[in-house]
């Protein structure tokens, strides 16, 4: 059995995990990364399309280049990479020795010790059992990932007419994916009467194409016994499919893109405390989990809109694993709350006095908006927002000295048209 | 052309049990199978449990074998290694009313000889289960009730059976048969022939169809479909032991069934149905199920769901098992009406109809068979680091993750192509890959890859569950050469 020691154990080469590893690898600390897949990139080696770096490399990249720029930087630094290597189960309970032990079938079984461990898992799609769409099982159902991964990685195409389930980027995305590859997208039905996706994509992706959406509209059932034949759409009335308005579209291809779930279950194997709301472990200022020298960002915290974004959280973990490292801790930190409109913010818990960037999700739809921020109910910050929606991910720094004195934090939505 | 003593119509569970129990004689027998994969009708939507023998009253021909079946799963396992575990029963119930019919159905179970049953008052009940609702109020445990993973069950009886000299044919659809001397000459949709002297009809919900073919007793089976929730393992409410309601006349109620692999399953539903291929899935059936299990075990939640499916009963008027020999087609045996506790009864149906044979003159030549026909096969779920590193040594597969979710190694995919599970479906039920939260989301792609440099298919050829059922149509256009 191979044992391997390292100061820093980065879980998963994603945008995140790159990040977090050229940041600590760069200021001398041993580091290794470990993945899952034949490759560094995670996912973004499937995502061909360009419109990444903007923020990070501040020049437009596809998938691949951008997690190219990521991994050389951490190799540069000197990162170490396991591939092919699951993790299979966690001890984080040490405060010095973090163990974990891995497999892959280079090495076999591994046991490795890490002083600081970062969380980079990413997410996984949410699949037909998770949104319940009733009918039968034929083949010719997929997420869009997976979808995405036949097409750009293994050059395979999954049907010959498609209808796309949900309205998130990966969907939109994959709608003109499939169009190109000469798979004609019927449909793309979103549950929701606003898309779930970035407004960039739904202008490029299906209104280029002419591609149908039907926003307040679910799929009542899929047809088909070997293959999907059709799917059943009907529009929501007060909520509830409305049977009575039914429509069929004809499809041999169904793909879901109806949103993402952070893939925790290792955290919680380790005794990681998750937010019920995003799915991700629950972070300090810091980024650190509830278990001291564990820190998470990227997807496996919550679902980015960006790979840019997610980079660029994991790269701020990097930095406080480095002082974690150097034997700071981030002192007496106070609660953060989401009120009235979120769905949440991150970081859960912040730092008096420190200048802090917070992002939150929206529950609403506004064109015009204003994000309150309140320390145990009195209101320190105000900030106008234009355009206000979930699927923009929203931020603000609060500036260190509003917050000096402690207490709980909370923000707050308060929509238009008061 | 192929000759036989016995065909086997039907290569689910109990048309694998006949297969397994004439394969320790000196016989040649066919398993004939119109799916791609064995255990792909009725078998693999089973609730899996092996029932407890106090449902059923002893005057029922399926009582009689369930409580039989009941006590062969042990001797079964060793022999042939499958997912199996006596986890024991627990039928809870809610008011004084619901107490009286525990009652009647503990003295059923006594009556029916079954051991160690246990009448439960509310502290008992939630000390054997702490996950049971507080507004329990008593109920009965039966220990020797257990689950089983009913497709991995069918596979090693299939397996052993060919192991014992029995050919099976796959994707073969019985479509005419012809009596020719002391023959029975049996045609496939495909146009392959076989001959066979007798022949066993455990057509599952065809059975009515098949008998028909051979001129046989003419009856109807009608599907009772049942449609099952499964949920994470991570799920609040993860209990040990199967709970079942009160029952009522016409099924035995919606269940929260740990299956022995460490999920939990919630169902079935009992609907009567026209279209024996009617297993869609329905919301208003989900909320249904999940208000019930809810009101059993309360931590039960919609967000723990991974998948759903539905299965069908064969059922038939008089709602019995019909296990005879035909008085209409000469040497032919009807294995017919097998809905629940069929499972249960499988290895009791198997003996049965090995004895219904010899009374109508087949003639039995017990062979050496070995003790264990399947050796163990462990998979990296189940192994301790040091095992694992063991076997990498050997084979660094056991090594390579595929699918995350379920933890199962390339090995264990391989493994299963290697014993003829070469659909998406039949290595999902093999090894379970593709079972867990993310639902192939991430191990598809790697399995198909691994189908094709294991078989030589290409992807295209690939399905999920044989059939027209593929996966791939194509691959990208790569531009001029």
């Amino acid at each position: 059995m191979k044992e391997l020691n390292y100061d820093v154990v980065v879980i998963g080469a994603g945008a995140a995990g790159l990040a977090t590893a050229e940041v600590t690898a760069s200021a001398g600390r041993s580091t290794l990364v470990i993945d899952r897949d034949d490759f560094a990139g995670g996912v973004l080696m499937q995502c061909i399309h360009n419109g990444f770096g903007l923020h990070h490399f501040k020049e437009e990249l596809t998938g691949p280049e951008y997690a190219e720029r990521l991994e050389s930087a951490a190799r540069n630094a000197g990162a170490e990479f396991l591939l092919q290597t699951t993790v299979m189960d966690f001890n984080l309970a040490d405060n010095e020795n973090k163990e974990l032990l891995a497999l892959s079938p280079e090495y076999g079984v591994m046991r490795i010790t890490a002083k600081a461990v970062m969380l980079a898992m990413g997410c996984r799609e949410r699949n037909r059992g998770n949104i319940g769409i009733p009918g039968r099982r034929p083949a010719g159902i997929f997420t869009a990932g997976l979808a995405q991964r036949l097409i750009n990685m293994s050059g395979l195409l999954p049907g010959k007419s498609a209808v796309i389930i949900g309205s998130g980027d990966i969907g939109l995305i994959m709608a003109r994916r499939l169009t190109w590859s000469g798979i004609p997208v019927k449909a793309v039905v979103e549950i929701r009467p606003f898309p779930s996706g970035l407004t960039r994509n739904i202008v490029q992706c299906l209104n280029d194409f002419n591609i149908p959406l039907y926003l307040g509209h679910t799929v009542s059932k899929i047809n088909g016994a070997d293959r999907v034949e059709s799917v059943e759409i009907s529009p929501l009335v007060d909520g509830v499919p409305d049977s009575s308005r039914s429509f069929t579209i004809e499809c041999d291809t169904v793909l879901l893109s109806a949103g993402l779930i952070p893939e925790n279950e290792l955290s919680k194997r380790g005794g990681v405390t998750i937010n019920m709301t995003t799915g991700g472990p629950l972070v300090d200022a810091w980024r650190m989990t509830n278990i001291p020298g564990v820190f998470a960002g990227g997807n496996v915290l919550h679902v980015h809109d960006l790979a840019d974004y997610a980079s660029d959280e994991a790269a701020l973990a990097g930095r406080h694993i480095l002082d974690y490292l150097n034997g700071k801790r981030p002192g007496r930190e106070f609660p953060v709350a989401a009120g009235g409109n979120l769905r949440y913010v991150t970081p859960n818990e912040y730092i008096p006095g420190e200048k802090t960037q917070f992002f939150m999700r929206s529950l609403i739809v506004e064109d015009d908006a204003e994000l309150i921020v309140s320390l145990d109910g009195q209101e320190i910050m105000r900030k106008k927002l234009r355009f206000v929606k979930p699927p923009e991910m929203l931020s603000v720094e609060v500036p260190g000295e509003l917050t000096a004195r402690g207490g709980q934090l909370s923000f707050a939505l308060n929509g238009g048209g008061r | 052309m192929k000759e036989f003593d016995v065909a086997i119509i039907g290569a689910g569970v109990s048309g694998a049990s006949v297969a397994w129990q004439l394969s320790k004689y000196r016989l040649k027998t066919a398993l004939l199978e119109k799916c791609a994969d064995v255990g792909f009708g009725v078998s693999k939507a089973n609730s899996g449990i092996v029932h407890g023998g106090f449902h059923h009253s002893k005057s029922t021909l399926k009582a009689r074998l369930e409580l039989q079946g009941n006590l062969m799963f042990e001797q079964l396992q060793y022999q042939l290694d499958f997912p199996f575990k006596r986890n024991g029963i627990l039928v809870v119930a809610f008011s004084e009313e619901e107490m009286e019919t525990v009652r009647v159905l503990f003295r059923q179970g006594k009556a029916n000889g079954v051991r160690n049953l246990e009448l439960c008052g509310r502290d008992r009940l939630l000390q054997l289960e702490p996950k049971l609702s507080p507004d329990v109020v008593g109920g009965f445990y039966v220990p020797n009730g257990g689950t089983i993973e009913p497709y991995r069950y069918v596979f090693a009886l299939v397996e052993g059976a060919k192991k014992g000299g029995v050919e099976l044919f796959t994707n073969f659809k019985v479509a005419e048969s012809e009596r020719e001397g002391e023959y029975w000459q049996i045609k496939s949709a495909d146009g392959e022939t076989i001959r066979a002297r007798y022949v066993v009809n455990a057509a599952g919900l065809y059975a009515d169809e098949v008998s028909k073919i051979f001129g046989a007793e003419e009856f109807t089976i009608t599907p009772r479909k049942g449609e099952e929730y499964l949920l994470d393992r991570h799920t609040q409410a993860s209990v040990s032991k199967v709970i079942f309601p009160v029952p009522s006349k016409v099924s035995k109620g919606i269940l929260v069934i740990p299956t022995v692999e460490g999920t939990i399953m919630i169902g079935p539903t009992a609907e009567m149905v026209q279209d024996k291929e009617d297993v869609g899935t329905s919301s208003d059936n989900l909320h249904r199920i999940l208000t019930q299990v809810k009101h059993m075990i309360s931590g039960i939640s919609v967000n723990d769901v991974i998948t759903s499916f539905a299965g069908m009963r064969p059922t038939m008027p008089g709602d019995d098992f019909y296990i005879d020999i035909s008085g209409k087609a000469p040497h032919f045996i009807q294995v017919a009406g097998i809905q629940s506790p069929g499972l249960t009864a499988s290895p009791a149906i198997g003996e049965y109809v090995k004895d219904l044979l010899k009374k109508d003159g087949l003639v039995l030549v017990e062979k050496d068979c070995p003790k264990t026909v399947l050796p163990e096969f462990k998979e990296i779920r189940h192994m301790t680091p040091e095992e694992i590193d063991a076997k990498f040594a050997d084979d660094p597969a056991y090594a390579h993750v595929v699918c995350r979710c379920e933890k199962i190694s390339e090995a264990e995919i391989v493994e299963a192509i290697r014993r003829g599970h070469t659909t998406l479906d039949g290595i999902k039920f093999y090894t379970r890959s593709g079972m867990g939260r993310c639902q192939g989301g991430f191990c598809t792609e790697k399995i198909i890859k691994i189908i094709c440099r294991e078989t030589g298919m290409s992807p295209e050829e690939v399905t999920k569950r044989g059939g027209e059922s593929k996966i791939i149509v194509g691959e990208l256009h790569r531009g001029e050469k």
